[in-house]
């Protein structure tokens, strides 16, 4: 088997799923797609060493965030009105911005195959590895990351309760 | 065990992220759900993710995936806030489409 | 103690703000008295030092408070010169200060601004006294400055007069046209002597050769300068304006001290004018015009300060006339005699016209003899002061610019005995409408009239005794005293002239001017006591020489004519074509032009956040272009 098949695989689920989160009509269809694609990333995590970076991936994005969406679309209930599309002209001029953007960062990212691997460590996405970096060189960003969750989920609930007249 | 970077070159990952990337334009471009918006920004971030990872793995530093991490936590943050901002709106306005929330028209 | 000089005029600043801050809560004899108090103060330290330095072989001493000014070659101190004639200016400054301070407490009584009135008289003071004590022209310039706004501060002291106010903003605007002459003049002073320090400048001056042309530009301006601060032709008419202001301030300030600012300065400047005799001729000669001119206009006037004003631009007339013929210790001693004897007479015209409850119109006046003693007797020895009647000190003052005129063109001479007669003749007039004859004034006046109290008169006696015997510091050679002036001054006169005229002149000299004065004196009594002529009422017609006396020669109508009327159009011109059509049209359609862009603008933010990320999208991609082709 050619061992560069599973990326192949994974990249063209990848780009099929977030195609169909943006162009679904329904919402929650879209987010379904999204939890998808969240998976396939999952994935070239895997691929790429970083076994503990797809387990907090899956947990946190497909677990968590997703739910999230999806109870918000619910508590909207979004679903059964079909959202009003932009007119054709402006979803024209969206695909070709996101397309010249798409060929300008290819264009300026141009020179990244002539990087030579410099390193062959395997065990760089290890829980060990991993653990001494955050609380080692990074403990005071790691901390204060606790203050920014602690803060954003003070304002989510402040904006979520029914203000009290 | 070896990563697949020793089978592909480092620039497939770096097209794949922008690809993913672009989509993720496009579709703040493209829909007015305020909700699908939000998403397509995940979609974005997502995409960064995976292009440090793929760096890091390739580099063999760990402080990639340590910035992965913060920006997952971010990530999350945003979202609930975001989220909560888009309840409070709906209830407010019985809307999420992005062209009515134009009330800070100059 | 000459290190304390710092002391002379911090007094009187103090007092300017301790007065100026409490105002309203001080009453009249608070305001008055530490105002009057900080002045005495300043007096009695002028005196010790004056002590000091008049003493044998003393040597003139500067006091640095600090450096002022420090830029490249340029360095100025601020630094006092303690010399003998700033101690001579220091002691009639502070002296004849303390006594109008004093007066002003009783002038001012009534009056409900009062702490205003006396703040401003001390700030004038404080400038008065830099403007002596500086020991270079910068020093001099500032206190130049302050005096002049405090001249019009005092002058538009009842602003709510329109025409004070107007009189305010003449004086004012009249000095700003000397004092850019005399910067002009200090400025020329550093280019050409590198310096503005007195010492250096007469020093490097001494080196020069007689009427070089630096020198003489030099004097000239500087003698711009002297013209707006003395009231001379052409910048006189400011002064006879001026007594808007109360009188202690046209006592002060527009007799005594302030206008005599121009002869300090010239005499401080005697080098460089000694170097110039064509400057110091053109000195001569507007000084000489001025005196005889003013003389004639005071011969018609009836109000009894512009009186005494016109008397005060011809005696600074004198004074001119003295240094513009190198007699500078003369010219010094006329100022000191003069600010004795015209403090007095205004301050006696004050108290006459707080008698007659703000009369000034001699016409209105008569028979004040025997309500007014105090005060008749004083006007009366200030009279014959100005009048140069021996033993008075205008006298010795007088006869000796006379005799020194004498020696240095008969025909100037000529001039100046006429208007000395003149003086004498417009001086017994006024004193005989005001105290002879019969009480022209209305019923309410005459029912109100009364001796004014002590604070006032107390200074009228103090300097009616210094009028008596002031000139005896000059006597006259003839006499085998020693001229203690001269022989003061000596050190800071660098060169003077010493022609003395003979013994046969001045005794005819003087027997003829007690001849003429007598004659004058009866002419005079009998015309409007005896026969009881009394001036023309502004109603009557008046022949064509009076009515030219009378309306000032028209001066100021023809200033008016050829500069204000002119200067006004060019303004309503500059203002309707340059100012609206220009400068305004331009802010304006700048502005439209602004707005209607704007508008446009605005409608980019269209509150669509898909129009603003399509924007933003936009900019990331252009930034990345750059980034690559770059």
């Amino acid at each position: 088997m050619n061992p560069s098949l599973p990326f192949f695989v994974l990249a063209s689920l990848s780009v099929f799923s977030a195609l169909m989160v943006v162009l679904s009509r329904k919402p929650v269809h879209s987010v379904l797609y999204l939890i998808f694609c969240f998976f396939t990333i999952g994935g070239h995590y895997l691929l790429l060493n970083a076994q503990f970076l797809f387990a907090v991936h899956i947990i946190v994005y497909a677990g968590a965030i997703m739910v999230l969406f999806l109870f918000t679309l619910m508590f909207i209930n979004m679903n059964k009105e079909l959202e009003p599309h932009k007119t054709n002209l402006i979803k024209v001029a969206a695909t070709v911005a996101a397309g010249c953007l798409l060929i300008v960062m290819v264009g300026v990212t141009k020179g990244a195959e002539s990087l030579a691997a410099n390193s062959t460590r395997t065990d760089v996405g290890t829980v060990a590895n991993l653990g001494k970096a955050l609380y080692g060189q990074y403990l005071l960003p790691f901390e204060l990351i606790s203050i920014l969750l602690l803060a954003a989920m003070v304002g989510a609930v402040l904006l979520g309760k029914k203000s009290v007249e | 065990m070896n990563s697949i970077l020793q089978y592909i070159p480092l620039n497939y990952y770096v097209a794949l992220a922008a690809i993913i990337f672009a989509i993720g334009v496009m579709g703040v471009l493209f829909r007015r759900n305020a909700i699908i918006i939000f998403m397509c920004i995940e979609l974005m971030l997502n995409a960064v993710n995976m292009l440090l990872t793929a760096f890091s793995t390739f580099h063999g530093d760990e402080s990639g995936q340590v910035m992965v991490f913060f920006i997952m936590a971010v990530a999350a943050a945003e979202v609930a806030v975001g989220l909560a901002i888009l309840v409070m709106i709906y209830n407010n306005i019985r809307t999420v489409d992005v062209d009515e929330l134009n009330k800070l028209q100059g | 103690m000459v290190q304390f000089a710092w002391l002379i005029p911090l007094l009187p600043l103090l007092g300017f703000i301790i007065v100026g801050v409490l105002n309203k809560r001080l009453n009249v004899a608070m305001s008055g008295g530490i105002a009057s108090a900080a002045v005495l103060f300043s007096f009695i330290i002028s005196a010790i030092i004056f002590g000091e330095v008049a003493r044998e072989g003393s040597i003139p001493e500067r006091v640095v408070l600090y450096d002022w000014i420090s830029s490249g070659n340029l360095s100025i101190s601020f630094s006092f010169l303690i010399d003998r004639l700033s101690v001579i200016m220091l002691m009639v400054v502070t002296g004849v200060g303390t006594l109008i301070h004093l007066y002003s407490i009783g002038y001012m009584s009534h009056e409900q601004d009062h702490p205003r009135f006396f703040s401003y008289l001390n700030l004038f003071i404080f400038f008065m006294l830099l403007l002596v004590l500086g020991s270079n022209y910068i020093v001099m310039f500032v206190g130049w400055e302050g005096v002049g706004l405090c001249s019009y501060l005092l002058i538009g002291f009842w602003f709510k007069n329109i025409d004070y106010s107007n009189a305010a903003k003449k004086a004012f605007i009249m000095n700003r046209i000397g004092d850019l002459g005399l910067l002009l003049g200090v400025f020329l002073i550093y280019m050409t002597f590198g310096s503005v320090n007195f010492n250096e400048v007469f020093i490097s001056a001494a080196n020069l050769p007689q009427n070089n042309a630096a020198v003489t530009a030099i004097c000239l301006l500087l003698f711009v300068g002297a013209m707006g601060k003395s009231a001379q032709i052409p910048l006189y008419t400011w002064l006879p304006d001026a007594m808007a202001g109360p009188t202690p301030v046209s006592a002060l300030i527009h007799a005594a001290t302030m206008v005599t600012a121009g002869i300090y300065m010239i005499v401080r400047s005697n080098v460089l004018y000694a170097l110039s005799p064509d400057a110091s001729s053109i000195v001569a000669f507007v000084g000489i015009t001025t005196a005889f001119f003013a003389a004639t206009i005071g011969l018609k006037q009836n109000d009894i300060k512009k009186v005494l004003a016109y008397s005060t631009v011809s005696q600074l007339g004198y004074m001119f006339v003295a240094l513009g013929v190198g007699a500078y210790q003369t010219a010094l001693f006329h100022v000191i005699t003069h600010a004795f004897f015209k403090a007095l007479l205004f301050l006696g015209a004050g108290s006459v016209i707080h008698a007659m409850s703000g009369e000034q119109d001699v016409r209105r006046m008569g028979a004040l003899k025997k309500v007014l003693p105090i005060t008749h007797l004083t006007f009366l020895i200030g009279t014959l002061a100005i009048v140069g009647l021996p033993p008075f000190a205008g006298f010795f003052s007088k006869d000796e610019i006379l005799a020194k005129v004498w020696m240095y063109s008969p025909i100037m001479f000529v001039i100046l005995a006429i208007t000395s007669v003149l003086t004498a003749v417009y001086m017994f007039r006024l004193y005989w409408l005001t105290f002879y004859g019969e009480f022209r004034g209305s019923e309410h006046q005459k029912n109100h009239l009364h001796e004014s109290p002590v604070t006032m008169t107390l200074p009228l006696i103090v300097l009616a005794v210094l009028s008596s015997v002031g000139g005896f510091i000059g006597m006259p050679e003839l006499f085998h005293a020693p001229h203690f002036l001269n022989e003061f001054l000596s050190p800071v006169i660098f060169k003077s002239s010493h022609e003395e005229a003979s013994h046969t002149f001045e005794i005819l000299l003087m027997s003829v001017s007690v001849i003429l004065l007598a004659i004058i004196m009866y002419a005079t009594y009998s015309y409007y006591v005896t026969k009881k002529v009394k001036p023309e009422e502004d109603s009557e017609e008046l022949d064509s020489f009076a009515k030219l006396l009378t309306n000032k020669y028209y001066v100021d109508e023809i200033y008016a004519a050829i500069i204000t009327k002119p200067l006004d159009k060019l303004a309503a011109f500059v203002y309707k074509y340059i100012d609206q059509g220009l400068i305004d049209k331009t802010v304006n359609n700048t502005g439209t032009a602004l707005n209607g862009i704007s508008g446009q603008l605005r409608k980019l933010q269209n509150g669509n956040i898909g129009a603003y990320i399509f924007a933003m999208v936009i900019g990331i991609i252009t930034i990345l272009v750059l980034t690559m082709i770059i």
